[in-house]
């Protein structure tokens, strides 16, 4: 939300926004194309590139044996991480990764582990000893609105199609990894009361409020965000929450439960 | 959340909780405001096991300059957990987790701050973790929106936080630690005493109508903490006999 936006287009989104119209002629609710192309790393053990109309994430997974945590001796370990890389808008910069940036890796992690998409108990290689360790980078590649979501995409496509790389540490043959549920994040901006979905840069630009909600494939919530510094009434999360999991179902039912 | 065989732990005894409260019960809370004597204002918090000390700096000179808006002050929110504050010793300093809850708690304060008085100049909110029993963040914020109008900082109104949870199929309000590890759902909500929501995360699994119900249940216990941060506030104002704040002395 730190992109600079002129005046004129302000009001021009704001003016479309009154008569009930989107900039790209988009109803309120309605996303962007997707589309996701997986396995595009032949060195990741599972990888998905996301566009979310014209923003592009792509994902990366990889492997690779260590020590489990002590409060979960037997239980693999997720580490998610997104990088805000410069190329990707003109308000990212180089270093240390911003707030943003961990936000946004925070939330993808959410939805993976509290949905519990990964069976953290069938990645146990010696009981109290070594686990498997997935890690989830997250690479934006180019910020034109709502990388939330398409991260979150991306990273369940991403395990979607990961391989466990047994073979490459002698434990084993490789297998897929087992995949429980398919969790989906969506996300909607809130400005004077209309609630807008897939938010694109500018739009995004104009609202200070947004929440993420993250629901599961029995239509559960198992995550939620509210990000900005603005209010929401708890009738307009009810309605984001509503819309959330019709969204989530479509967007799962056609890209994900292939 | 982590997971475990629930039926390990009953989180219910007669109806009651495993520290006798009710489903839709707080922790006991105090409130102390002005405990420290350099700061523009300050407020300490306990809420159950969660002790919790807030210091407002400013509005005063933003550095770096860089970070300046003409047109209002920024306003910076640390969330700091001491590293005896938890069972585990924490490794001290900012990690993902408190960067992320600096970032939400900030966001939540500042929907109410009039932050177009004071152009060109910073609020700085700093929040300690002394001691650390699940609800953390919410209690900093209740702790911070206190110091913020112990501080003079003029505000819209103030903004109270407090947690539900869903332990053993039942929604309980401001969970504990037990109730928070073991727990299916955790969900902190902050806000306005008008109901306006200015944060909400939520972790576990709900469905939609758990969720309505536990919505509800934050929003009223954060009025129940709203009635209590007035009450701090004016008594402190009423007593106020001497010109500075004895300081210290808070636990």
């Amino acid at each position: 939300m730190s992109n600079v936006i002129s005046e004129i287009k302000k009001d021009y989104i704001y003016n479309l926004l009154l008569k009930g119209e989107r900039m790209d002629g988009r109803t309120f609710d309605q996303y962007r194309e997707i589309s996701i192309e997986r396995d595009v790393i032949r060195k990741a053990e599972g990888s998905a590139l996301v566009k979310l109309g014209s923003s592009q994430v792509l994902v990366g997974v990889k492997m690779q044996p260590g020590e489990p945590f002590q409060d979960s001796p037997n239980r693999g370990v997720i580490i998610t991480n997104a990088e805000l890389v410069p190329l990707a808008s003109p308000s990212f910069e180089p270093g240390p990764p911003s707030e943003m940036g961990i936000e946004l890796a925070r939330v993808v992690d959410r939805g993976v582990r509290e949905s519990k998409a990964v069976d953290l108990d069938a990645l146990c290689i010696v009981p109290g000893k070594q686990v498997w360790i997935i890690f989830i980078d997250v690479h934006i590649l180019d910020d034109c609105g709502n990388i939330l979501d398409a991260a979150s995409l991306g990273a369940i496509a991403a395990l979607l199609s990961t391989k466990v790389p047994a073979s490459r540490f002698g434990l084993g043959e490789d297998y897929i990894l087992p995949i429980r549920d398919i969790p989906v994040a969506t996300t909607a901006i809130e400005f004077n009361d209309v609630l807008m979905f897939d938010p694109e840069v500018d739009e995004e630009a104009i609202a200070n409020t947004r929440l993420t909600v993250i629901t599961t494939v029995d239509g559960k919530i198992c995550g939620m965000q509210k990000s900005g510094t603005g209010m929401l009434k708890p009738e307009q999360v009810y309605r984001i929450i509503d819309i959330a999991c019709e969204k989530a179902k479509e967007i799962r039912e056609k890209f994900l439960e292939a | 959340m982590i997971d475990m065989d629930e039926s390990d732990i009953s989180f219910f005894k007669d109806g009651l909780r495993l520290d006798g409260r009710r489903a839709d019960e707080l922790r006991p809370v105090k409130i102390k405001v002005g405990v420290l004597a350099r700061a523009d204002g300050s407020c300490y918090i306990e809420m159950g096991g969660n002790k919790v000390i807030a210091a407002v700096y400013g509005p005063r000179e933003v550095h770096p300059r860089h970070l300046q808006e003409v047109t209002r002050a920024i306003v910076r929110y640390r969330y700091n957990m001491a590293s005896f504050s938890v069972e585990e010793r924490k490794r001290p300093g900012p990690d993902r987790r408190s960067y992320e809850l600096s970032k939400v708690s900030r966001e939540a304060l500042e929907p109410v701050i009039l932050t177009s008085f004071f152009p060109r100049s910073v609020i700085d909110v700093f929040v300690e973790v002394l001691q650390a029993d699940a609800g953390t963040r919410t209690a900093g914020i209740n702790a911070a929106a206190v110091a913020l109008a112990d501080a003079g900082i003029p505000m819209k109104s103030m903004i109270s936080a407090c947690a539900a949870g869903k332990v053993a199929d039942t929604i309980v309000l401001d969970p504990m630690k037990e109730e928070d590890n073991y727990g299916q759902a955790d969900l902190p909500v902050a806000m306005t005493p008008g109901g306006d929501i200015t944060l909400m995360q939520m972790d576990g699994g709900l469905t939609p109508d758990e969720f309505h119900r536990a919505v509800e249940m934050a929003m009223k216990g954060a009025r129940e903490i709203y009635e209590m941060q007035r009450a701090a506030l004016v008594s402190k104002y009423n007593q106020m006999t001497e010109t500075r704040p004895e300081g210290g002395a808070c636990l």
